[in-house]
């Protein structure tokens, strides 16, 4: 085939498109395989998680995230993992935590990043095997992760 | 080389559950950016803190990107007894970092 100067020029756009995507970004699909992968097929139930994340974000670079569970935290009725997953940043997991009746009290405090305006999940496994979960709509207006530097 | 800042109180009392706050210098590089010329900015971050209390591990972490620079991370115990926390950072490119902390219970 002629390469007319139309075809060339779209071609060349495309190449050019293709090279500055932003890395691919997880989605909802991927969120839930990632979810999926940590807890098996277990149900996930919404209640006794509670997740704090400010509802707007000024800067998305660091943004203050605590879990806490209600639980006693004994040996026989405690939080063994709690996880924390968001819809669009460029990979699902957040970050992990694994726990046991010294917690004492089970939650933490920690700074994340968050690429965009979505829903962060928090989701806690317990030593009976029930999977519980909270989730908040954030809104970010300076993104992290997509950023150049010189 | 890295630094970290501990903060826990120095005593307790025997069952009391205290507070233990961790902040530790690192970029924690993403490995999604790139600079101004398109080159990747390979990742480099922690992906794993551990706290053990007197040998036994008594709380573990997995870091993902998502973790700011300088991980903060607040999170509790049982003071059992009287001895030493010791806390361990470790992740990409070989990075190892330990603190650690004492506590007397009475």
């Amino acid at each position: 085939m002629k390469t007319s100067r139309r075809n060339f020029l779209a071609a060349a756009g495309g190449v050019g498109f293709a090279l500055t995507l932003p890395p691919a970004r997880a989605t909802r699909a991927t969120m839930q395989d990632a979810i999926r992968k940590v807890v098996g097929d277990a149900p996930l139930r919404p209640g006794k998680v509670r997740l704090d994340v400010p509802p707007l974000i000024d800067n998305g670079n660091a943004v203050a995230l605590s879990v806490s569970v209600e639980s006693a935290m004994t040996q026989v009725d405690h939080v063994k993992a709690i996880h924390v997953f968001t819809e669009k940043n460029p990979q699902p997991n957040v970050l992990s935590v694994y726990l046991g009746p010294r917690a004492g009290r089970a939650g933490f405090t920690t700074r994340v990043r968050l690429a965009d305006t979505q829903t962060v999940i928090a989701i806690a496994q317990l030593n009976d095997g029930s999977v519980w979960l909270d989730s908040k709509d954030v809104v970010v207006t300076i993104a992290a992760c997509l950023e150049e530097i010189g | 080389m890295s630094r970290a800042v501990i903060n826990m109180p120095a005593r307790a009392k025997r069952g009391q559950v205290i507070e233990i706050k961790t902040l530790v210098g690192h970029p924690m590089e993403t490995g999604f950016r790139r600079t101004s010329v398109g080159a990747p900015i390979p990742r480099d971050i922690i992906t794993q803190f551990a706290c053990t209390y007197n040998g036994t591990e008594i709380f573990r972490a997995d870091f993902y990107p998502a973790v700011s620079a300088n991980p903060l991370f607040t999170f509790t115990t049982v003071a059992t007894e009287t001895g030493t926390l010791e806390f361990k950072w470790s992740g990409d490119n070989n990075f190892v970092f330990t603190e650690s902390a004492t506590i007397t219970v009475d």
